[in-house]
């Protein structure tokens, strides 16, 4: 079973180059892949096999495939028929026509969906497998994307028969969750829940049955579907898909019908269905949309059949199943040839083809005698089976059986409408002159038609076979048997009032204009519920995307204010006592953090205003020492510095003052936000201490980080190793970021190879030790502060790599030794401008970020080589000559790479708002910006 | 464990400055507001950990070591808001190339819907509409 579905996903995948290589001859190939499914199901006749294989075990998911007597079936259809479609759209395309390839790909996946959906043992496969045949129909229709009818129609499709998934796959759900089990064969075997219950989720899964095959009240989206190619209509929207709604209904019937929904809700849907289709198709004037509401009432009587959930009536619904997927079918590929060789599908325009076109003809009216239940054909089988079945029923058995008849007429009557549309010869319209029709074009038809009538002969025979899934529905007795002769009695005689009545109806026809609207309004409910949801889409996002972001981060805030104030309200665990500081020192600084936070907000000057901003980032950084943080210190000290350099870089070139412009929250409104949240935020800082109530994880941390880490400054080892996947995430941001940099300030991609190029050819002096840039005399900033910068500069970096490596043991690491070495670049580039940089660091800032990150991951990569974990690090202690005792920790890699980020990020910061931003204002033409260069400051 | 008063006050005042500055319209002095939150909050998660000596094994006594587990964190939050100043002072720029400011525009295409909503209409979807036959 699980071959059939790889053979059709490979079939699916290969279609597109098959048919280019090939044409359509490709098509007859490709028909071999339904046409073996269908195959493998003749051979396993009378047998029931099972396969189970594990998917998702933790959800109790598994392919667990099983094909019981419906299945069978099913598959014989989806097979069969889909092979003989394949064959005839080889004639039906025009050769090298455009998307026949997506168009084979499409179908032979529906295919297998749809194979899978009949086989599927397990409820939530099926609804995957069911979702697919949605998704493949939906492009199918769509075949034509240019058209807007073609694009709404798919969509329509798609919404109704998506959200009749979604009420079913909840309804799934309930079944096996109550079942422990989603296995069908289980739960059917199982207890099943109680009322209520049981009846939500039937109602619910029915909704999915009933929309996916086109019922009252979800019909509307089948005729809409006809914008489909014939052929996919053919397979789709007469033989398979819609069928899987009622296969559902056939397979779950046995078990589900027990509850007390299913008969009422299937039964009058059904009915209603069949009597609003077969109206509806007697006065389309297309011929396709003629067939299309003949399906909805069809599907409408096999609802009602399956509904029933008597032996009887499900005998009668697999033989009607059956004969409906052979005669429809063969309409269908009837329609299309005339389509094809004529022009026109108008019934009105057509005339005499009956003549010109015998074999054809016969085909058509072979499989509308089976729709009329005409003997001996298969449909007559079935609909005499369907009588017997609600003969003996009482008075819900007469109503049933009267609607029957009234629908069975319509049928009849639309039936004759079709046949005299498509052949007849029609005074006062000139004879219809078709191109020729090729045999490999007729015959899928022919073929069809005349398997009808090959299985209304052999209704005997069929009976053995579709038997035992009718046992299923358990009833005593003996039984009844299908057969072409049951002798007289009252199903001989509807059958004849069936005849008589439509008869009646095509001939009142004929004398007037058909009465009635187009179709029931579910139509018009669909849009005005989607223009519903559309509207209210947009008051919503209206209402609560402002897309200012003083007005978005106002409503976070104004959350976190009224969330917080009432939590600690509400008792929050306040500490017993408080203390002032733990060193006065902290009262000192804290006064000095405070008055820069506050004048900051209030200075007007871009640069007074970044001062004070980095008065408070130092003030933390010494409150950190206070604290026994000193690597936080260090790093604090460096990126406040960094931050520095980076605000000076930019603001050089912005105007010296915030524009003053009204503010869209006004000042009070904003500063009273503002000491709320400070307040609320102070409030929960003061209760906070009591939150950690459990041991915290540290307390193990020292011990670790001098066994594991081999090292003594717990934070750092805890950096490369404990947390390192949290180091990971955050020299990756680190990248992306600088990236993010480079990209919003090099404008042009030509900018960004022209510094390529300066980084290799800065005109220099000196060896490669103090290596120098040419600048002009006129150019040099301070030759006192250049020259200084260059013997600092090796000193400084040496002084970074020691930090690195010390870092392990004492305060330091891989970012404190980064930002020094950045720091060291950021004099150079101060001194002596982008040539000077270009000469300190002769090498792209990309590369060294790369090589940074490279060389992270790889050391994660090699522990987990080496077979420990990601990121796991080794100690390593090795006597060398000279050097003595070498004990080194492969985190130590890990921390290099790290370093690397850093001095990355700095070299590209600092090309990109310095270098870059220099020479945008040096040259004129390439800087847009020029005439706005701020004041200096 | 009790709380440090300094430590609550200057958490408060940090975050009022912050708010305040970030609900600015101008990107630099968001971005000066993004800091002194980072801050505040830096401070937040400090307060959770006992103070003590640095968190270096062997310098002192285990007992009287500072809490490393908000030290860690913290100095991850340190790095990452330099690499988010550095974006944020490119996008200031790059705002002030394109525009001659480096204020924070409202959004155009929520702009669009708002208008959509006080007209009573729809997005257009052409599935939501009547059809025209």
């Amino acid at each position: 079973m699980l071959v059939l579905l790889i053979l059709h996903a490979l079939a699916a995948v290969s279609a597109p180059a098959l048919i280019r290589a090939l044409g359509n001859r490709a098509l007859y190939g490709l028909a071999l892949v339904p046409a073996s499914a269908a195959a493998w199901a003749v051979t396993q006749t009378g047998r029931t096999p099972t396969l189970s294989i594990p998917w998702v075990p933790q959800l109790g998911i598994g392919l667990d495939l099983r094909m019981g007597t419906l299945s069978w079936l099913l598959l014989l259809i989806v097979g069969g028929i889909g092979a003989i479609v394949l064959v005839y759209c080889a004639s039906y395309f025009t050769p090298g026509a455009e998307g026949l390839g997506r168009f084979a790909a499409v179908f032979l996946s529906f295919a297998g969906a749809m194979t899978g959906l009949v086989l599927t043992d397990d409820l939530l496969l099926l609804y995957v497998f069911w979702e697919l045949t949605t998704v493949f129909s939906y492009l199918l229709i769509g075949q034509s994307p240019e058209q807007a009818a073609s694009r709404r129609a798919a969509m329509q499709a798609l919404v109704v028969t998506t959200f009749g998934g979604l009420a079913m796959l909840v309804g799934f759900v309930m079944l096996g969750e109550h079942a422990g089990t989603y296995r069908w064969s289980q739960i059917a075997a199982g207890p099943l829940p109680g009322g209520g219950y049981l009846a939500t989720a039937v109602v619910l899964i029915l909704l999915g049955a009933l929309s996916k095959s086109a019922v009252f009240p979800f019909s509307f989206w089948l005729p809409a579907a006809m914008a489909a190619p014939t052929p996919a209509s053919a397979y789709l929207h007469a033989a398979s898909m819609v069928k899987a709604g009622v296969f559902l209904l056939g397979l779950l019937g046995p078990v589900l019908s027990a509850a007390g929904p299913w008969r009422p809700v299937t039964v009058v849907a059904g009915l209603t269905t069949m009597l609003l289709g077969g109206w509806a198709a007697m006065r389309q004037h297309d011929l396709k949309l003629l067939l299309a509401y003949g399906t909805v009432s069809q599907l409408g009587l096999l609802t009602v059949a399956f509904g029933a959930a008597g032996r009887t009536a499900a005998l009668a619904g697999a033989t009607l199943l059956l004969s409906h997927a052979l005669f429809k079918a063969a309409l269908f590929l009837v329609v299309g040839v005339i389509d094809k060789v004529t022009g026109t599908r108008d019934l009105r325009r057509l005339s005499g083809l009956g003549r010109r076109l015998p074999a054809v003809a016969v085909a058509g009216c072979l499989a509308v005698a089976s729709m009329a239940g005409v003997p001996p054909l298969l449909g007559f089988v079935g609909k005499e089976a369907l009588f017997a079945a609600f003969a003996e029923d009482g008075t819900t058995g007469a109503v049933v059986l009267v609607t029957l008849v009234a629908g069975s007429g319509l049928t009849v009557a639309y039936g004759l409408r079709f046949l005299w549309g498509a052949f007849a010869t029609k005074p006062g319209v000139d004879g219809t002159v078709p191109e020729r029709a090729g045999f490999a074009f007729v015959t899928p038809a022919l073929v069809l038609a005349a398997a009808g009538v090959a299985a209304g002969v052999a209704a005997g025979g069929l009976d053995s076979l579709l038997s035992p899934y009718a046992d299923g529905f358990g009833e005593e007795g003996p039984g009844y048997h299908l057969a072409l002769w049951h002798g007289p009695g009252l199903p001989v005689v509807l059958s004849v009032a069936v005849f008589v009545l439509g008869g009646l109806i095509y001939a009142g026809h004929r004398r007037r204009e058909w009465p009635g609207q187009r179709f029931p309004a579910a139509d018009g409910v669909y849009r005005r519920l989607m223009s519903g949801v559309d509207r209210a889409a947009v008051e919503v996002t209206g209402a609560t995307q402002r897309g200012s972001l003083p007005f978005s981060l106002g409503s976070i805030l104004i959350v976190l204010v009224v969330l917080g104030a009432v939590t600690l309200s509400l008792g929050a665990p306040w500490p017993s006592g408080v203390r002032l500081w733990d060193t006065p020192l902290q009262l000192v600084v804290g006064l000095v953090v405070v008055a820069a936070a506050v004048l900051a907000v209030n200075t007007r000057r871009r640069m007074t205003a970044m001062i004070l901003v980095g008065v408070c980032g130092y003030g933390v950084a010494l409150l950190f020492v206070l604290h026994g943080a000193p690597d936080l210190a260090l790093t604090q000290f460096l990126v406040e510095t960094v931050t520095i350099v980076m605000f000076v870089l930019v603001l050089r070139r912005l105007p010296a003052r915030f524009s003053a412009r009204p503010l869209r929250i006004n000042r009070w409104t904003r500063n009273t936000l503002a000491v709320a949240t400070g307040l609320v935020t102070s409030g929960m800082a003061y209760a906070a201490v009591m939150g950690r109530q459990a041991v915290p994880i540290s307390v193990d941390f020292p011990d670790l980080s001098v066994s594991y880490g081999g090292g003594n400054n717990v934070v750092n080892v805890a950096l490369v190793d404990i947390r390192a996947w949290d180091t990971m995430g955050e020299i990756s941001v680190l990248v992306v970021a600088a990236t993010g940099v480079a990209s919003l300030i090099f404008r042009r991609s030509q900018a960004l190879q022209q510094r390529r190029a300066e980084q290799g050819n800065v005109p220099t002096t000196g060896s490669g030790w103090l290596r120098a840039a040419e600048v002009p005399e006129s150019l040099r900033q301070s030759i006192i502060l250049q020259v200084v910068a260059r013997l600092l500069f090796h000193t400084i970096v040496l002084f970074s790599i020691y930090l690195l490596f010390a870092g392990h043991n004492m305060p330091g690491g891989g970012f404190a030794g980064g930002l020094v070495a950045g720091l060291a670049l950021t004099t150079r580039y101060l001194a002596g401008g982008r040539d000077e940089l270009n000469a300190a660091a002769p090498v792209d800032a990309g590369l060294v970020l790369g090589t940074g990150l490279l060389i992270s991951v790889g050391t994660g990569a090699a522990a987990l080589i080496a077979g420990g974990e990601v990121l796991q690090s080794a100690l390593i202690d090795v006597h060398l000559p000279l050097l003595g005792h070498l004990h080194f920790a492969t985190s130590a890699a890990f921390d290099i790479g790290v370093y690397l980020i850093v001095v990355g990020m700095v070299l590209e910061i600092l090309r990109s708002l310095g270098a870059e931003l220099d020479r945008q204002a040096d040259i004129p033409e390439m800087s847009d910006e020029s005439d706005k260069v701020g004041e200096p400051v | 464990m009790t709380p440090n008063l300094v430590y609550v006050v200057i958490i408060g005042v940090l975050f009022a400055a912050g708010v305040s500055l970030v609900l600015e319209r101008s990107l630099t002095r968001v971005l000066m507001g993004m800091i002194l939150l980072g801050n505040g909050v830096n401070l937040l998660i400090l307060l959770g950990g006992a103070a003590g000596t640095p968190p270096i094994v062997g310098l002192g006594p285990q007992d009287a070591m500072a809490d490393p587990l908000p030290q860690i964190m913290i100095l991850t939050a340190i790095v990452i808001t330099l690499g988010m100043t550095a974006f944020l002072l490119a996008l200031a720029y790059r705002s002030w190339a394109l525009s001659g400011h480096d204020e924070v525009q409202d959004d155009d295409e929520d702009r669009r819907i708002m208008r959509l909503a006080e007209r009573d209409e729809g997005s257009g979807i052409e599935d939501t509409e009547e059809p025209t036959r």
